[in-house]
């Protein structure tokens, strides 16, 4: 089993590959709308991407109102 | 389709519609790659007049109101027809917003219940205003099920023992507020009457027939004037079906045309573009020789529908592309912001008609729609059925201030006397867009005259709103507008709002409050965030009350200064 910690480092990693962002920028407190300044579509898209990495289901609702990285992964970690 | 003239409220139409089409389905819910349920017309009215009866149980009075917070689901219209049966008003919250938003309005709404999906309220219940705000009664929808629901009570139990008794009302009657901006200052709730909603259903539907059969794909979130309308009374008033998609994410939506062979779709300009962009990717992957045969075809549609729009014809000639499309699509309705021509050419030509609108929430949706006959991308087409538009004080070159009149207007903003009577004079909603109407009779628009701007998703983002996160700067006084309303330029994109700032006497503007408001404009989201800020040397214009005068300000500044001061952040 991933401790939380492990999962948010997976995200963030993944999250700097797919918007070619420096990883060293990104913390788990981050908003990631701002940080990546991203839309509302390329989140989705970030979501698809977690989903098969972590073979989970996330349902568009679930994660509604959530817009940083920690928050994402407690929420992903739920799954696991 | 039912005639709506013989009805005084959305309530008593839809229940018509129940009893006139039983066994026809009218809801459809789908999660990525498969279905959850459908419904039948019958099997939506017995789930709603159970709820309505629960709510009359609970003590719901005509005229209560009642709020829905809810994703794009079936809860979401069942809740909404229980709402109406029982005669109440219902008070449909953009589930976008954050919990503070969702607590302000609801308290600005006097909203007496509420329902909402349980990720939503879970939210809402963590948020430091929780308590200030007290709902008689929440029904949380997909509730897990040993969720602490803080008050809430399931959906799944709230069912009255008795039947409901559906309440009549008249067409003056308020059906809906409806709040067109979602930040926390100033809400503005468009108080909308069972008239409007009637009035606008049936201007509309014989430019976008429904029967039984024909599909919508709501993805739009249906508190949105454009959803409710084509996602809900246009639909159900005319034997359709609404699918409700519980993903939005663009693989599941492509599925979803050719699985549900998918009629209408309305959708904001960024889908449209990210649709767009998915299709010429596609087109730029094939190999040379099929992208030349691709192109000839494109070719020979667009001079064959410039007049109207085929879809039979158009099918033919791009078999492949109508394939990915399910087939059955007759057009996709965009709104919410103003759409690049460029956009709509390119799904015309490929012989998707896009039947591109201008509306508001305060005229119950649309004023203009392009009937495509001609095809006109650039325009915003003719007022729709019973809509008159007239051009306030134009210029040289007849462009003006848009204003409409029409049975859809909407009576005023709830309790804001002062916004109402600025916003319709003598019966006329001045709208705030500059316009011209050209001797065809088509509506172009060139800008805006409001301090607004709105983004691509279609949301509505007031200056004066801003300006609770730059609250407690190191200057005299501050104020934050949209460039284009201190520059005028006629053009519909590239809008920015600016940040003026009126230093302290003796202070200039250093590195500390440079940091300072980079800081500040960070922690906005970005369609949020000041482009740049105007150093302001004089003191701002204020009345009696001390209220900045934001008119007289912007046109001192916009006399005195170029759109080049404006200094980057």
């Amino acid at each position: 089993m991933k401790t939380i910690e492990q999962t948010t480092d997976e995200i963030l990693n993944l999250a700097a590959t797919h918007f070619k962002f420096p990883r060293a920028e990104l913390q788990p407190n981050d908003d990631f709308y701002k940080k990546l300044g991203i839309d509302s579509l390329q989140a989705l898209e970030l979501l698809t991407r977690l989903e098969n990495h972590f073979n989970v289901e996330l349902p568009d609702y679930e994660v509604q109102g959530v817009s940083d990285f920690h928050t994402l992964a407690t929420r992903i970690q739920a799954r696991l | 389709m039912l005639d709506l003239a013989n009805y005084n409220s959305v309530g008593a139409a839809l229940r018509d519609a129940l009893t006139h089409w039983p066994d026809e389905i009218c809801l459809i819910e789908a999660d990525r790659d498969h279905e959850r349920s459908r419904l039948t017309y019958q099997q939506f009215g017995e789930a709603a007049e159970a709820v309505a009866a629960a709510l009359e149980e609970s003590g719901f009075a005509a005229g209560d109101r009642a709020a829905i917070i809810m994703t794009n689901q079936p809860k979401w219209l069942i809740s909404a027809y229980a709402v109406f049966f029982a005669g109440g008003v219902l008070v449909p919250l953009d589930y976008k917003l954050t919990p503070a938003e969702h607590l302000h309005l609801l308290a600005h709404s006097q909203a007496q219940i509420l329902f909402v999906e349980y990720p939503l309220w879970r939210a809402i219940t963590q948020a430091p205003t929780f308590h200030e705000h007290k709902l008689k009664k929440v029904i949380v929808t997909e509730a897990p099920p040993n969720a602490d629901l803080a008050g809430g009570v399931r959906w799944e139990t709230f069912r009255g023992a008795r039947a409901a008794e559906f309440r009549t009302r008249a067409l003056t009657d308020t059906a809906c507020i409806v709040y067109s901006s979602g930040t926390g200052g100033h809400p503005r709730g468009c108080v909308l009457t069972h008239d409007n909603y009637l009035e606008q259903c049936a201007s509309v539907s014989p430019v976008f027939p429904f029967w039984p059969g024909a599909r919508y794909l709501s993805i739009i979130p249906t508190n949105h004037a454009i959803d409710f309308m084509g996602g809900f009374l246009m639909p159900f008033t005319g034997g359709g079906t609404v699918v409700h998609l519980r993903t939005l994410r663009p693989e599941f939506i492509r599925e979803a045309f050719t699985k549900y062979k998918i009629t209408y779709m309305a959708v904001v300009p960024l889908i449209l573009k990210n649709l767009q962009r998915g299709l010429r990717e596609r087109f730029d992957a094939l190999p040379p020789l099929k992208r030349k045969m691709l192109d000839a075809m494109i070719g020979v549609n667009r001079a064959l529908t410039r007049s109207k729009p085929r879809p039979g014809l158009s099918r033919a000639l791009l078999k492949d592309i109508h394939k990915a499309f399910g087939c059955g699509l007759q057009a996709l309705l965009v709104g919410g912001a103003f759409t690049e021509p460029g956009t709509i050419e390119f799904f015309h030509d490929i012989g998707i008609p896009i039947y591109n609108g201008y509306g508001c929430t305060e005229a119950c949706t649309a004023i203009t729609l392009n009937d495509l006959q001609p095809f006109r991308p650039d325009t915003v087409g003719k007022p729709v059925r019973g809509m008159e538009i007239r051009i306030v004080e134009p210029d040289a070159d007849g462009i003006g201030e848009v204003a409409a009149r029409s049975k859809t207007v909407m009576s005023g903003y709830l309790d804001d006397p002062e916004m109402t009577a600025e916003t319709l004079m003598n019966g006329w909603l001045m709208t705030g867009d500059l316009g011209r109407v050209d001797a065809t009779g088509h509506l172009q628009l060139f800008g805006r005259k409001k301090n607004m701007i709105v983004t691509a998703e279609g949301k509505n983002i007031y200056p004066e709103d801003i300006e609770n996160n730059f609250e407690g700067i190191a200057v005299k006084e501050f104020c934050v507008f949209a460039a284009n309303y201190i520059w005028p330029q006629h053009t519909m994109t590239g809008e920015q709002l600016v940040l003026v700032i009126h230093p302290e006497p003796g202070q200039r503007v250093n590195d500390t409050l440079v940091k300072d408001l980079c800081r500040r404009n960070s922690q906005l989201l970005n369609y949020k965030r000041v482009s740049g800020y105007i150093d302001w040397g004089q003191d701002f214009p204020r009345n009696a009350a001390m209220k900045i005068r934001r008119v007289i300000l912007a046109g001192q500044i916009g006399k005195q200064l170029e759109r080049g001061a404006m200094v980057s952040l």
